[in-house]
């Protein structure tokens, strides 16, 4: 096993998802901000907010299709950011695993709901 | 061959303890990096929340009167200030998460990675994060 560990013959394990993730977490940040910049100029521009333009905004299909995509990038990113977190802090393999899957639970119960409420409207 | 001896005198430098985080001095970056994470771990916690807004806000106009009624009339025995109180903590939390995620893309981007350019950008995080905190929530609670 250690002569196999070092130069060209060393075993390069894992599961390679490192980049991936750090990618995936730049990725989904430039949606979530594009998204908040094309939110809050709708808020700005035009009279005061009341019920009927709040809910004219999420009306439109183009911004169903653009809340659609960031409610998936928030669950992506926010699982990124949480994991690092508990694989940071939390040593005992047991607790977690257990934390992770909390978070994974609570991370698609969100998206569900918030899902949900964008195609009721 | 290096002495063995000598290598075992090197100072050696562990990971924080719990106990020490209160007298450590960070740098403006190392504030920053923190407040990155317990913002979005705070976002995290009180996703279902936000959610709830959404839901309220976008449903029917009842439901949209029960929207703006948590930031007066409370929610249930939360009163309407502490509920103020926590959006504006979720306000601070994304505006600092923005903020400092934008720096992130940029030193990635740029490849600013001198002391200088990285202590400079983090005081800025800092102050316009907490300057936009300000504004919000001197809407929030006197507008």
């Amino acid at each position: 096993m250690t002569d196999k560990s070092f130069g060209s013959r060393r075993l390069v394990v894992g599961a390679h998802y490192g980049l991936r993730d750090w990618m995936a977490q730049r990725v989904t940040a430039l949606l979530m901000a594009l998204f908040t910049v094309a939110l809050g100029a709708q808020l700005l521009l035009g009279p005061k907010l009341g019920y009927d333009r709040w809910a004219a905004i999420f009306s439109a299909q183009w911004m169903k299709f653009l809340t659609f995509i960031v409610i998936v990038a928030l669950l992506y990113h926010a699982w990124i950011g949480m994991r690092d977190i508990w694989m940071d802090y939390v040593k005992p393999v047991g607790v977690k695993i257990a934390l992770q899957v909390f978070t994974l639970a609570w991370l698609v119960g969100c998206t569900g709901w918030a899902v949900q409420v964008l195609w009721r409207l | 061959m290096a002495d063995t001896t000598q290598q075992q005198q090197r100072p050696v430098y562990r990971n924080i303890h719990v106990t020490q985080i209160a007298r450590y001095r960070l740098p403006p970056a190392g504030i920053v990096s923190i407040l990155h994470r317990a913002s979005g771990a705070l976002m995290f916690l009180l996703l279902p929340f936000v959610i709830w807004l959404f839901d309220v806000s976008l449903t029917s106009e009842i439901s949209y009167a029960r929207f703006t009624s948590t930031f007066v009339a409370g929610l249930g025995w939360l009163p309407g200030w502490f509920m103020k109180l926590v959006a504006l903590s979720l306000i601070w939390a994304y505006l600092h998460h923005f903020l400092a995620g934008a720096r992130h893309l940029w030193m990635d981007v740029a490849h600013t990675v001198s002391k200088e350019e990285g202590h400079l950008s983090a005081i800025s995080t800092l102050v316009s994060s907490g300057a936009l905190t300000l504004v919000f929530g001197f809407k929030l609670f006197f507008s």
